[in-house]
């Protein structure tokens, strides 16, 4: 029978700190019973998150109003957080913490898995080299998403990156020929109401939400609670994917949310704060979730994380989208131009890059011109810039010929290649023959990152 | 032995109250399921333990034992082609004991010790030996001898020995009496404490570039062997690729590749390339002669810290057996953010931007056991070190990347914007400096070529030429200026795609050989040379484009293999007859 300890010795924000614990270990939970002043008792959970002999600090996941320091008595349970775990889980929606909230009751259990994972070891990895289709030109062909990546969309508010991610989920399927079940895990760390309801309802509406485990903690939720929202997610994702077989993605917004969280809990702990007052380990956490994407040798099943953040001002280097981008496989980039613009998706060419991409296109998964092709629309992509950087200075007029015939290339770029519909699935093989329709507007002579094998094959129609 | 118990848990720092026997950096034993630690510091009642593996689930109360000895590793055959965490446990073994998942308080051995090397004994009863004394020799893997020597410290007569033949690990192979009449049995391994610099005879002026195969290095930014580098780059500017490829084409003997804090599947992209590549150099696939130490961004970060100074004591081991052995550490901010977080859960006084105030003199420790030495065997070998740098926001004035800046000779400065347009390697050929040029100058010079140097300085008064007329193209275009300064932009261009850019992709342009380098300089300042007479002569620039030359010299990256020198002399005639041509007619 565990101890339990009456009363607390300080609170401070969603910190309590209980006296005599000696009992208590590191990262244990810890449940709190707290009556009110009608009487009334409510249940509480905290996390241990420093311990010494005289008392432990608990974080209480819920937060610490109405605690006194007289009116709880507090019980560890001796055990790390856990999340139970089945097949089950799919179709089904839980909170932050991972109770179901959808009225359906408990979920039969298949296992308890601690919700901090551990990492994979890396010579048990196996390196990603399978594309996903997303249906989407700019990322299929030009940041290609692998199976076992990750990639983040990072974003600005008001954005459409919530319609990007319902449209990969809808759209996105394996290669030809593979039956591999396919399962999406969705996290919500602290985003609104509406926009839970619009990737609940979009789910629905595609017939996907059988196949959808949803971990939603809302703006107004509990703030603690978003700490433990991508773990639940995640956990659930690698049981999925490593014990039942299945290629599953990880939806996550919003990491800002969560960065945001952590920073809030840091400060009430008193650290010292690093960049932007966020906390020093900002870089060890965010890659203790983002590290759990992968494949695992022998296995069949796939972890890929689409997670999705927005950038506060849009700025690129703030610490989030900074850290972020170091640990991720590269990144996909909304730019707030391209969206005034009215070009959806508005995915800004060259900033954005899949690292894994360069093992997983060209022959034998794609088409062999693949990677030629990408690397000629970003630079020619590239070109197009400094041009109309130039033409802004001295009109586009005065520009030479060729440098004419490139403004043309980043018009129909823009407005053919990037711009598609909401519902608009293009295939691999449309996304390339689109590329080439593009670059025939170019001379040959200016194609040289594509070698004069693939231009007599393709440049020619 | 000491023995506590925790007092107070927070993170990795642990604290033990009110013993007095722990010494400082001594390795200790946490709680029931013995995770490693390390004292770092002793503060009236307190001994402050960091912990290398999770502390979750550790209870105040639970044991601390000491092991008497500081962080040690353990050197010996079995080291290379293996890959470790951060505190040299085999992944592999770990993998095969626990499974696909990391766990804690994880028990292998350092390195193999059931395994039977082949020892040829070298030592001769009666000599008297001291620190570095070769005694054995083993084939380590077919493209490394492996010396076992008398460690450092050791001192003495040998008094007994053992016959050639089959060894593991553990067995001794002479025996030692030293001046004090202590017998020391010495086998093929021994230990030793990874945050002191192994001893060396004397270090030796660096005269000796580190080969890459890379020419914007190679060429314009030369590292020496025994030689410091900085790779600093915000993300998605290559430094993991540019620290992939040197690892791959380095002409060092041993490359050591320490994966700091940075990502699991590319660990895993190493382990499975470098086992497939073979090493120009000795025809072996490269992982026999890559050692890979990883610790990625999830797994302990006390761990991390150590990972770096893991590494370079390896290396150290391998340069006292006469090697010249290369580090990659991948990255220094992580292992510098490593130190970061253990001071702030310490709560010392930060500095710059949190990092604590002894981050300078950390680094500078850690880059200055690079060198090249005479190793107190008598041969010589070096030790380089090419550090990533991930600064923050890709803004080069944080602490890490300017405090590493006082403490290295090469800066390789990486490029968003060139990144963006995908030129790679992605290094800025105006912020980017090496102090070697000037020392490695006469190795060029005698053996590539005598022009090296020069040449050299013409091609990078071309790129500064360019890159301050780029400046007024910006805001006018290139057509209202005079063909002389089209032509240093067009020559300049050709440098940009046809030299400095590199395809890691492609067979030949992966590794270029110096000489290679010297002769595409040579002909691309011929062809500047040709271009200027005929411009002097009023030959309007868009006729001498119109030969085409420019797009083929800035092709032969690709056109000429590695293995046909002879190939550049038809270029060469390809342009004096382009010259030839059009002299004709504009007599």
């Amino acid at each position: 029978m565990a101890l339990e300890y009456m009363g607390l010795s300080g609170i401070n924000g969603p910190l309590i700190a209980v006296e005599g614990a000696s009992e208590a270990s590191y990262d244990e939970i810890a449940e709190i019973r707290l009556k009110n002043s009608d009487g009334s008792m409510v249940k509480r959970t905290g996390q241990v998150i420093a311990v010494s002999k005289d008392k432990a600090i608990v974080q209480v996941f819920e937060g610490s109003s109405g605690m006194a320091l007289d009116n709880t008595v507090t019980k560890f349970t001796g055990k790390p957080l856990e999340l139970a775990v089945s097949k089950e889980m799919l179709g089904r929606v839980f909170d932050g913490a991972g109770r179901p909230i959808d009225g359906l009751g408990n979920i039969m259990p298949e296992k308890r898995v601690d919700v901090n994972g551990s990492p994979i070891n890396p010579v048990s990895r196996e390196y990603p080299r399978n594309f996903i289709q997303t249906g989407i030109s700019s990322i299929d062909g030009l940041a290609t998403l692998i199976r076992g990546q990750k990639l983040p969309i990072f974003s600005g508010s008001g954005m459409p990156h919530d319609n990007l991610a319902v449209q990969i989920v809808r759209q996105a399927r394996l290669a030809e020929g593979n039956d591999t079940p396919f399962a999406i895990v969705f996290a919500a760390m602290g985003v609104k109401n509406d926009v839970a309801n619009y990737f609940r309802k979009s789910f629905e509406e595609s017939g996907a939400l059988g196949r959808v485990v949803m971990f939603m903690n809302l703006a107004d939720d509990p703030v603690v609670e978003r700490i433990l929202t991508p773990k639940c997610a995640l956990t659930a994702a690698e049981y999925l994917a490593f014990e039942c077989d299945m290629h599953v993605l990880v939806v996550m917004t919003d990491i800002t949310s969560y960065a945001e969280a952590l920073r809030e809990l840091s400060s009430s702990k008193g650290e010292i704060p690093s960049r932007k007052g966020y906390p020093g380990y900002l870089y060890s956490d965010l890659a203790s979730l983002y590290e759990r994407a992968g494949m695992i040798k022998g296995r069949s099943g796939s972890v890929t994380q689409l997670p999705i953040l927005t950038m506060p001002n849009d700025d690129i280097t703030h610490p989030i989208p900074d850290l972020t981008g170091y640990i991720t496989e590269g990144q996909i980039v909304l730019s707030r131009e391209l969206f005034l613009k009215g070009i959806y998706p508005p995915v800004s060419v060259l900033p954005s890059l899949s690292r894994l991409m360069k093992d997983g296109i060209g022959e034998g998964y794609t088409r062999e011109d693949h990677p030629e092709v990408g690397n000629q629309l970003f630079a020619a992509y590239a070109k197009v810039n400094d041009i109309r950087a130039l033409a802004s200075v001295i009109g586009e007029d005065e520009l030479s010929e060729n440098d004419k015939l490139y403004i043309e290339f980043g018009k129909s770029f823009e407005a053919e290649f990037l711009k598609q519909g909401v519902n608009e699935n293009r295939s691999m093989e449309k996304t390339l023959e689109l590329a080439w329709k593009l670059l025939r507007g170019l001379p040959r002579e200016e194609l040289d990152r594509i070698s004069t094998k693939t231009l007599d094959k393709y440049y020619e129609v | 032995m000491n023995k506590g118990e925790i007092y107070e848990i927070n993170g990795p720092v642990v604290k033990v109250r009110d013993v007095k026997g722990f010494s400082m950096m001594e390795t200790v034993r946490v709680g029931n399921d013995g995770l490693i630690g390390e004292v770092i510091g002793i503060d009236g009642r307190d001994t402050v333990i960091q912990v290398y593996e999770p502390t979750s689930g550790i209870k105040p109360g639970a044991p601390v034992i000491g092991e008497g000895a500081p962080l040690s590793v353990r050197l010996g055959p079995g080291i290379i082609g293996n890959i470790f965490d951060g505190i040299e446990r085999p992944l592999t073994s770990i993998e095969g004991k626990y499974g696909a998942f990391i766990s804690r308080g994880v028990n292998v051995p350092l390195l193999d010790e059931t395994k039977k090397w082949d020892v040829e004994i070298i030592a001769k009863e009666g000599d008297h030996v001291c620190g570095g004394f070769v005694i054995a020799k083993t084939q380590e893997t077919p493209a490394i001898t492996h010396y076992s020597m008398i460690p450092p410290n050791v001192e003495g007569r040998i008094v007994e020995i053992r016959e050639n033949g089959k060894y593991t690990l553990n067995d001794w192979l002479i025996k030692i009496k030293t001046a004090d009449g202590m017998i020391k049995e010495i086998g093929l391994a021994q230990k030793w404490p990874i945050r002191i610099p192994r001893p060396y005879d004397e270090k030796k002026a660096v005269n000796m570039p580190l080969v890459t195969g890379q020419r914007v290095i190679d060429t314009l930014f030369p590292i020496a062997k025994g030689g410091t580098a900085a790779i600093p780059g915000g993300f998605g500017t290559g430094k993991t690729m540019t620290q992939h490829q040197l690892a791959k084409w380095a002409d060092a003997d041993i490359i050591i590749y320490i994966g700091c804090g940075e990502r699991g599947n590319e660990m895993t992209q190493v382990l499975e390339e470098f086992s497939e590549l073979i090493d120009p150099g000795t025809g072996r696939p490269l992982l026999d002669r890559t050692v890979l130490i990883a610790n990625t961004s999830n797994m302990p970060v006390a761990a991390r810290e150590a990972s770096i100074y893991t590494g370079i004591t390896l290396a150290e081991y391998y340069r006292d057996m006469g090697y010249h052995v290369a580090i990659m550490a991948d990255s220094t901010s992580r292992w510098a953010e490593a130190l970061r977080e253990i001071s702030g859960r310490l709560e010392e006084m930060p500095a710059e931007e949190g990092f604590p105030a002894y981050l300078p003199s950390r680094l500078a420790g850690f880059y200055e056991r690079a060198g090249y030495v005479r190793a107190l065997c008598g041969k010589e070998g070096s030790v380089t070190i090419i550090g990533a740098v991930s600064p923050q926001g890709g803004d080069f004035s944080e602490p890490v990347t300017q405090n590493t800046k006082r403490f290295i000779r090469c800066f390789w400065a990486l490029d968003r914007e060139l990144a963006y347009s995908r030129h790679y390697p992605a290094i800025n050929w105006i912020n980017s400096y090496s102090e070697y040029k000037d020392e490695l100058d006469i190795w060029f010079e005698e053996n590539v070529s005598r022009d090296f140097s020069t040449n050299r300085a013409r091609i990078v008064k071309i790129l500064q030429e360019e890159s301050s007329l780029m400046e007024i193209v910006k805001l006018i275009g290139s057509d209202v200026l005079p063909d002389s300064q089209r032509l240093e932009l067009e020559i300049a261009r050709v440098i940009r795609t046809g030299y400095l850019q590199q395809n890691a992709f492609h067979a030949d342009d992966t590794y270029v050989p110096p000489k290679k380098q010297a002769k595409m300089m040579e002909l691309i300042l011929q062809l500047y040379d040709m271009a200027k007479r005929l411009l002097n002569m009023s030959v309007p620039l868009s006729v001498i484009k119109k030969t085409g030359v420019f797009d083929k010299v800035a092709s032969v990256k690709y056109d000429i293999p590695n293995n046909k020198p002879e190939m550049f002399d038809s270029y060469k005639e390809m342009i004096e007859r382009a010259e030839e041509t059009i002299k004709e007619e504009y007599k």
